[in-house]
């Protein structure tokens, strides 16, 4: 017993220590993830942001065929880097439509005269209530939503060269 | 000596330039916030009822803080969104709930007992129990 209480404290210094280490070595995973993923897209209507492009419904992603739901604005710089990637998925033939978050019509259309247009429909989210409504916190995300209207996986940040694989294996297998 | 002074105050001119002409890297949304992001509402009840809530939900792109004390455009959306709900008649648990079912219990401040938030509550319990453990047998080898 004396021995335990001589060592005790050493142990649970140890302990801790490792605790910390740990936490050092690997940092937390501070990326806050949309529990929509699995259910289906909230019901929404959103006007059009730009003129000659139809505004967003929840109801245009239950035609049978999976699309790509971008979250972006015109004032996010990751939205300008992932541009590229979009318009790539585009040229595969993946619809996209998009969620424009407080933003104004001016100010997308000179986004997407910059950055190209790969958008089918873009919808404009004045107060993030959309957003919000899929549990999306920030700007750019991607949701990739299957024929039914059901949301199968959400991309944070902005998409790079190695995300496309993974959408594109996404879109193909809600098909 | 003053020609050189006169060159670096220029090379910072120029440093300068650039930095306030580069693109910001903290981008904010073009439009005004919602009308109840900052605004408080009408009937006292239901202002505390939703400040209240506000104070229990965590701002999600500021680590550590509540969106009644960020600042953050998305946190002044989720206030108008928390007061437009609660003045429609909403309760401030069902408010919540909506917010659980988007983003998880990451969002409120006050999770519910579940298989993952157990220890968070049993573990000040189990503590304050080793603590009287612990001065319990001190005070009786005093005692003695």
């Amino acid at each position: 017993m004396k021995r335990f209480a001589l060592w005790a404290p050493l142990a649970i210094f140890a302990l801790l220590f490792a605790v910390v280490a740990s936490g050092l070595f690997r940092p937390a995973d501070k990326v806050v993830r949309s529990a929509m993923v699995g259910k289906p897209l909230p019901d929404f209507a959103l006007p059009a942001m730009v003129p000659g492009k139809p505004g967003l419904t929840s109801a245009s992603f239950k035609s049978g065929q999976p699309r790509l739901l971008n979250v972006f604005a015109s004032w996010c710089v990751p939205c300008i880097a992932e541009a590229p990637h979009l318009m790539r998925l585009k040229t595969m033939g993946i619809p996209i439509d998009a969620i424009a978050i407080r933003d104004t019509t001016p100010a997308i259309a000179g986004f997407l005269r910059r950055n190209g247009d790969p958008y089918a429909r873009i919808g404009s989210d004045t107060a993030s209530r959309v957003q919000l409504a899929l549990g999306s916190s920030g700007v750019p995300e991607t949701f990739v939503v299957d024929g039914r209207g059901i949301v199968v996986k959400q991309i944070i940040g902005d998409i790079r060269e190695d995300n496309i694989g993974e959408i594109v294996q996404a879109v193909r297998e809600a098909r | 000596m003053s020609g050189r002074s006169s060159l670096a105050l220029a090379g910072s001119a120029v440093v300068a330039a650039l930095l306030f002409s580069a693109a910001p890297a903290n981008a904010q949304p073009v439009t005004p916030p919602a009308h109840y992001a900052n605004v408080q509402l009408a009937d006292p009840a239901k202002e505390a009822s939703a400040k209240a809530l506000m104070e229990t939900l965590r701002c999600l792109v500021c680590q550590g803080q509540s969106i009644a004390d960020s600042d953050a455009e998305m946190a002044a959306d989720m206030r108008a969104l928390v007061r437009e709900r609660i003045a429609r008649g909403e309760t401030p648990a069902s408010v919540r709930d909506w917010l659980v079912s988007r983003y998880g219990d990451y969002v409120t401040y006050d999770p519910p007992l579940s298989g993952l938030t157990w220890p968070l509550w049993l573990a000040p319990i189990a503590l304050l129990a080793i603590g009287g453990w612990i001065a319990r047998s001190s005070f009786r080898r005093r005692t003695r």
